[in-house]
């Protein structure tokens, strides 16, 4: 408990700089844009009613959603600015978070605008209108000022959202808050979780308080309160934003992982090799299993651990099953040919996907196979991650057996093992490498059609780090040096609810065993 | 100092003032009397520009409306309305201050100058770093005589300045507006639909009716017998209270 919060302690710098990086950026952008808006919006109706129309719009897309959305479109504008100026851009990280938190800051400072300055006593208007006030010192000297502690209001309600919502910004692959949360999440870290939550309530309610105290000051015409109020945000930002500084140039390397405890290990593994050789290394934890790969051949990681059915399926779109060595070879070549992404090698383990149930459960109903679920699947529930059942493998598997469940559920995968162990569901879509099949007791269904592809660990390194020696000899000991018991226990250690390690120290474990050749595959 | 010539405006879906020409000598005192929707303040604020004519010509102390944008024609003109409209979030000096500021008169002249007005508008000294709100209703009226006046405007606009206060203070400020008036050499329109009031205070009483002037001339030439019936109606009311304010005076029955 004391060393989880210890470790979550010495994340604290980074992620909170990151956070308010983040979220000061999006909220000065946004103000920048909505004020000489709800200027415009004021004083034209034309322009009111699509301005606030457009801004409650993006408010109703879950922020989640709209942060994922500018991952696609930024890609593209890179795609295009690479074509046309020979110059691409990172689609993933700080940018497209930017952009989403700044519309999603909008809404608040454009309404509290337009009702502050429409509000304004229409007899002070004329009096300002009959002194021979130009439209801009009218502005400046009686409706802003006048309007001021409503727009403050809106800026405050805006600053909570936007830190609120700035820790979603982790799984477009920038750092934040989130990151704690996201993978607390994933490796049952709760303590990790918790201190996250909490990090950020404390960084909104430490802004509002300031910003609260500018507009009280603003109302009442009290300058120290306004004073006081700027230079707490103006401190507080500069002591939150210090590591940035200090820490000086980008890293030279970056490693990609997906949201789950293995990938976490892997990246903290790979990591650790490449700092070992004296370089600097930033891991991009908790991307998306669809735009990872694709953030790797725009450059924008360096490298990262994907499996070969998902690359054969999802990347290649294939739905054959050549088998385990031809999938391996075929990707080689054609990821090589299509993106110039270099395979280095498998690991040594598979991580597949395969059904699961509890091993007494399975014996009751006379289960081994995937076929037997199939006789038996119309009277049970099966439970599944958040995607698999949006997956290729899905269909195949389901049309190779004629699987035909009362009912589908999804979980995230730590509720999806609950429910199981509750019996909740009676199967679930699992990974074959997932140290809580053996530790909890379940059997992988047997798959005698073959109809779900071979899921080696491979690890993929980026087009422009292909001739990258460092990286190269880092990484390459790695190839054929993990078996799947042994990632199994590194995983356990992780997602284990007593005694369990942070992913770094798992890798740090893992790297020790694979020195001692302990751990290669057969 | 003020020519307004067959100047008109229609307002859509309701009533059209003009074609009205009228011309102001400087220093005169004009009351432009008449009922609600007469197009008293309509005609007032063409002056200033507040209302835009659809036709016609202004003319502000010899210079014409469009030889100067609207606000610098404002800014020679002071102009006070019912609603008063001060600054809330500036203390009555600083509302007093803003025409001054408008102009980018030095500051010590400012200064000198709201002292100055405080005064002449019998304000209390110390009333300077007081907030609007902190005011009496007849105060604020005075705060936005003393503001209208504060760029040494030769020409001054007033639209039912004295409506919204009560009787005494009313007929006291009326008062001391007119003195006011006298001492600075001032051309004044005063909006009004109160008869005694125009009666009282003005030189020369314009009546309006239905967007048109039907009567222009001083206040004893339209208490006289000649009259049109629409003037004489509107004269009978507060001759006919004089004359029973006087018979009480004189310790004689209301109904006498």
């Amino acid at each position: 408990m004391n060393d989880r919060v210890a470790a979550a302690w010495r994340l604290l710098p980074e992620y909170l700089s990151q956070h308010v990086l983040l979220s000061l950026c999006a909220l000065v952008l946004g103000l920048a844009i909505s004020l000489p808006l709800a200027v415009a919006a004021s004083r034209n109706r034309a322009v009111r009613w699509p301005a606030l129309f457009l801004a409650s719009l993006v408010q109703t897309i879950p922020s989640l959603a709209l942060l994922a959305l500018f991952y696609p479109l930024l890609l593209a504008l890179s795609t295009l600015s690479q074509a046309w100026f020979g110059r691409g851009f990172p689609a993933l990280g700080f940018a497209p978070s930017l952009m989403a938190l700044t519309l999603y800051s909008m809404l608040p400072i454009l309404r509290n605008g337009v009702a502050g300055l429409t509000g304004v006593d229409p007899a002070v208007i004329e009096a300002a209108d009959g002194m021979g006030m130009t439209s801009g010192q009218k502005l400046w000297r009686v409706e802003a000022p006048l309007a001021a502690p409503v727009i403050m209001a809106g800026v405050r309600t805006s600053a909570v959202w936007t830190i609120g919502a700035a820790t979603l910004a982790t799984p477009v692959g920038q750092t934040s808050l989130g990151n704690y949360i996201f993978s607390g999440l994933q490796t049952e870290n709760w303590v990790a979780v918790l201190f996250g939550c909490i990090a950020a309530a404390v960084l909104a309610l430490a802004a509002d308080q300031l910003l609260g105290l500018i507009e009280s000051g603003l109302a009442s015409r009290r300058r120290w309160r306004i004073w006081t109020g700027a230079a707490g945000l103006v401190i507080g930002a500069a002591l939150a934003l210090s590591p940035i500084w200090a820490s000086g140039a980008t890293p030279a390397y970056r490693i990609g992982a997906k949201n789950f405890s293995e990938q976490y290990i892997l990246a903290d593994l790979m990591a650790a090799r490449l700092e070992a050789t004296g370089a600097r290394v930033e891991t991009r934890d908790d991307l998306g299993s669809a735009t990872i790969y694709r953030a790797l051949a725009a450059g924008e990681i360096d490298a990262y651990v994907d499996y070969s059915g998902t690359l054969w399926t999802n990347v290649l779109n294939r739905t054959d099953n050549p088998g385990r060595a031809a999938v391996l070879a075929g990707l080689k070549v054609e990821l090589a040919r299509r993106d110039g992404v270099l395979l280095l090698g498998p690991l040594g383990f598979e991580n597949a996907y395969a059904l699961a149930m509890r091993q007494d459960r399975a014996r009751a109903l006379g289960i081994s196979g995937l076929d037997d679920l199939a006789r038996r699947s119309s009277e049970l529930t099966l439970g599944s991650d958040l995607e698999f059942l949006s997956r290729p493998e899905w269909r195949s598997v389901k049309n190779a057996y004629g699987l035909n469940f009362k009912k589908l559920v999804s979980y995230q995968p730590t509720f999806m093992y609950a429910a199981l162990m509750e019996g909740e569901v009676d199967a679930i879509s699992a990974f074959s490498s997932d140290g809580r099949i053996e530790a909890d007791h379940l059997v992988v269904l047997a798959d005698p059609k073959r109809a779900l592809p071979p899921y080696d660990a491979v690890l993929l390194i980026s087009p422009r780090r292909v001739h990258d020696a460092r990286l190269l000899a880092a990484l390459r000991p790695l190839v054929g040096a993990i078996n799947v018991a042994t990632m199994r226990e590194a995983n356990y250690s992780v997602d284990r609810q007593s005694g369990k390690l942070t992913p770094a120290a798992a890798a740090a474990r893992l790297n020790a065993k694979i020195a001692t050749g302990a751990a290669r595959a057969p | 100092m003020i020519e307004l010539d067959g100047v008109r405006k229609a307002w859509t879906g309701g009533p059209s003032v003009g074609p009205l020409t009228l011309s102001i000598e400087a220093g005169t005192f004009v009351a432009l009397l008449g009922g609600s929707g007469a197009g008293k303040t309509t005609t007032l604020k063409m002056i200033n520009g507040l209302v835009e004519p659809d036709s016609g010509g202004v003319r502000v102390a010899g210079r014409a409306a469009d030889e100067e944008p609207v606000h610098l024609r404002r800014r020679r003109i002071g102009y006070v309305f019912q609603e008063i409209g001060l600054f809330p979030h500036m203390t009555v000096a600083e509302n007093v201050a803003v025409g001054p500021s408008l102009a980018q008169w030095p500051k010590e002249r400012t200064a000198a100058r709201i002292a100055e007005l405080l005064s002449l508008t019998a304000l209390p000294a110390d009333a300077s770093g007081r907030m609007p709100a902190e005011l009496s209703g007849g105060q604020r009226q005075r705060v936005g005589l003393a503001r209208a006046l504060a760029a040494e405007p030769k020409v001054m606009l007033m639209d039912e300045p004295f409506g919204a206060l009560d009787p005494i203070v009313r007929e006291s400020l009326g008062r001391d507006y007119r003195a006011l008036h006298d001492q600075l050499g001032l051309t004044t329109v005063l909006v009004t639909h109160d008869v005694t009031e125009a009666l009282l205070l003005a030189d020369r009483i314009v009546v309006m009716d239905a967007g048109h002037i039907i009567a222009d001339d001083t206040p004893a030439a339209l208490l006289g017998e000649r009259q049109e019936p629409a003037v004489r109606a509107l004269m009978d009311t507060p001759r006919r209270q004089a004359q029973a304010v006087e018979v009480l005076a004189r310790g004689g029955d209301r109904h006498e």
